[in-house]
């Protein structure tokens, strides 16, 4: 992919990323830091591809670091999130 | 384990299929055509996921549309990379992941912020390890330029930022969690001529980086020194900041961690990565935006520093003579009972004081008695945005009972009691009056309309954040309830059997 394709996909994703935040009740404004944090741990494609590095050792013990940090933070982004999820009810009235 | 297995016998078969070609990183060859589309569909799954949050109704909905984005990102890595080391990775992923899981069940509602910010520092830390590896060990990521053997110049400024944004979010993240976690006092930490220090480094950073993009050298010192400036720059930005003002730091390093993560994106050609940076990144920021509106600062008055220490107590000195009234747990279970309509107004002092459970007792007793009880949720009350809806939806209040300022700050006029809790500078008048307060043009809760405020509060000594009086102290229909913010709760809802 050449770098203004790339470019393209940022920019617009941006504009995305404005409109679907915006749209994100108040209420919700913690869990939608937790579940971002979550995302952003996404860079474990990056970390993945460091850690089966051939030839570098040192890249390789690197990207296994990234690799646990970012696991911790999915796993532990998401399932909080979800823990958060869980709590907002709307009881029945009766 | 099986799945586990299937997998590398996949992958293994591809590999076979495709020949060395694989190796190179987010470029698929001819084969592996449906590998930018899997990034594609992760990206899109993780978009869906924060639309889901737009009400608390689709939000599980969207959070398993995160859990499938990420599920996806991570098995195409997996396939389309050599599988040598899948044991390694297997164990690297099982650890990250039962850490994070235990932490995340384990952890108190209250700790929420403190929480967040040691998941950015992880976000933060992880992009420089990423960015290092890379550097190190360039042919995987496919960052080569064929022409010079060396690593391409737009890769170069890519990941020169992605290590800067990722050193920032790790140390920034790190003095925010310690912050916030009561390691290190809330009070502002100020370096005489910080401005300068810190402009400074900033502008070594980014010539820095122009330089190593265009450098030659084999053999440079640029990339870590790049490094290490902005570990120190994330520490120096965050220090001057006091306790107050961590709604929007925490916000800002939110923004930050998306920004590493798209930067790598770009290194990578990934567009899982730059859809999600771009997300998170616009996430955090309109996040900080929220904040600042609501406290009437600017960006850049955050960031500079220097506001909301624990206990600025400089502006309080006309509390000493001004009459004002005490009033006991009774008093307020009669008053409450009576009443209509009661707002409860909580705050960080709510937090602290773990009062949420006892409050949330309160109102239901109210509510046996025929009072409608609403609560109103200023934009920056607690310590991170949506802080105290949450601590209210784990003490099972019902979301729709639960309102933002623009949406009750009209029925203060129309309740009998507003039940002010741990909430002090987002409920003071003089924000709407006195242009020589520090808090001046900052949208706050009418309390003071109501025909009766309860004011719980520690002691009359202390003044909010801000360091500034408030007027609704000594109001003739302002009664105050001086006790920790709990005990008072679980006072008043003795008094009402």
């Amino acid at each position: 992919m050449d770098f203004i394709a790339i470019l393209s996909i940022f920019v617009l994703a941006c504009f995305v990323g404005y409109f679907v935040v915006w749209g994100v009740t108040p209420a919700l404004h913690t869990p939608l830091m937790a579940v971002t944090n979550a995302i952003s741990s996404v860079i474990i494609v990056g970390a993945l591809i460091a850690a089966a590095a051939p030839g570098s050792p040192t890249a390789k013990w690197l990207g296994l670091a990234a690799v646990v940090m970012a696991s911790i933070n999915i796993f532990g982004g998401f399932a909080v999130t979800e823990r958060m999820l869980a709590m907002y009810k709307k009881k029945e009235r009766k | 384990m099986l799945a586990r297995g299937a997998k590398a016998a996949g992958a293994l078969a591809l590999l076979t299929m495709a020949g060395p070609a694989l190796a190179a990183g987010g470029s698929a060859d001819a084969s592996h055509q449906w590998v930018p589309i899997a990034y594609l569909v992760a990206g899109v799954f993780f978009i869906l996921a924060l639309q889901g949050l737009s009400s608390p109704v689709s939000s599980r909905a969207g959070n398993l549309f995160g859990m499938a984005g990420m599920l996806i990102a991570v098995a195409t890595t997996l396939v389309m990379l050599d599988v040598a080391s899948l044991l390694e990775i297997g164990i690297a992923i099982a650890i990250g992941g039962v850490i994070g899981y235990v932490t995340a069940q384990r952890i108190p509602m209250t700790a929420m912020p403190q929480l967040v910010a040691a998941f950015h520092s992880l976000v933060g830390l992880a992009a420089v390890c990423v960015a290092a590896a890379a550097y190190m060990a360039p042919v995987p990521f496919g960052i080569i330029d064929p022409a010079t053997g060396q690593i391409a110049v737009a890769s170069r400024i890519e990941m020169g930022l992605g290590i800067a944004i990722g050193a920032i979010t790790f140390s920034g993240s790190v003095i925010a969690f310690l912050k916030l976690n009561g390691n290190m006092s809330g009070k502002p930490i100020m370096l005489p001529m910080r401005h300068l220090i810190n402009l400074g480094t900033l502008v070594a950073i980014i010539a820095l980086i122009a330089w190593w993009a265009v450098d030659r050298t084999p053999d440079n010192w640029m990339f870590w020194t790049i490094t290490a400036l902005a570990f120190l720059i994330g520490f120096l930005l965050i220090i001057p900041i006091g306790g107050a003002d961590m709604p929007v730091v925490v916000s800002m390093l939110n923004s930050y961690s998306g920004w590493a993560a798209a930067a790598m994106g770009f290194t990578l050609h990934n567009t899982a990565m730059i859809i999600t940076g771009a997300l998170v990144g616009a996430s955090g920021a309109i996040l900080s935006y929220i904040m600042c509106r609501a406290m009437n600062r600017s960006f850049i008055s955050v960031i500079a520093g220097g506001f909301g220490g624990e206990d600025a107590g400089a502006a309080g000195g006309t509390a000493v003579d001004r009459p004002w009234k005490r009033g006991s747990a009774e008093d307020a279970a009669f008053l409450m009972k009576q009443a209509e309509q009661v707002i409860i107004v909580p705050g960080y002092g709510m937090a602290v004081a773990q009062a949420q459970h006892a409050l949330r007792e309160m109102a239901d007793m109210l509510e046996e008695e025929g009072v409608t009880v609403k609560f109103a949720i200023h934009p920056v009350a607690g310590r991170m945005p949506g802080h105290m809806n949450v601590l209210l939806a784990e003490a099972s209040v019902d979301y729709d009972k639960v309102f933002e300022l623009e949406d009750i700050n009209s029925e203060f006029a129309r309740s009998d009691v507003a039940f002010v809790i741990g909430a002090n500078d987002v409920t003071n008048p003089a924000a709407k009056t006195d242009k020589s307060s520090p808090i001046y043009g900052m949208p706050v809760l009418d309390v003071e309309r109501a025909k009766t405020v309860l004011f719980v509060k520690r002691s009359m000594g202390g003044v909010g954040y801000a360091g500034v009086n408030n007027d609704v102290f000594y109001m003739d229909n302002t009664m105050m309830l001086l006790a920790d913010a709990k005990k008072m709760v679980e006072d008043i809802v003795k008094a009402m059997h």
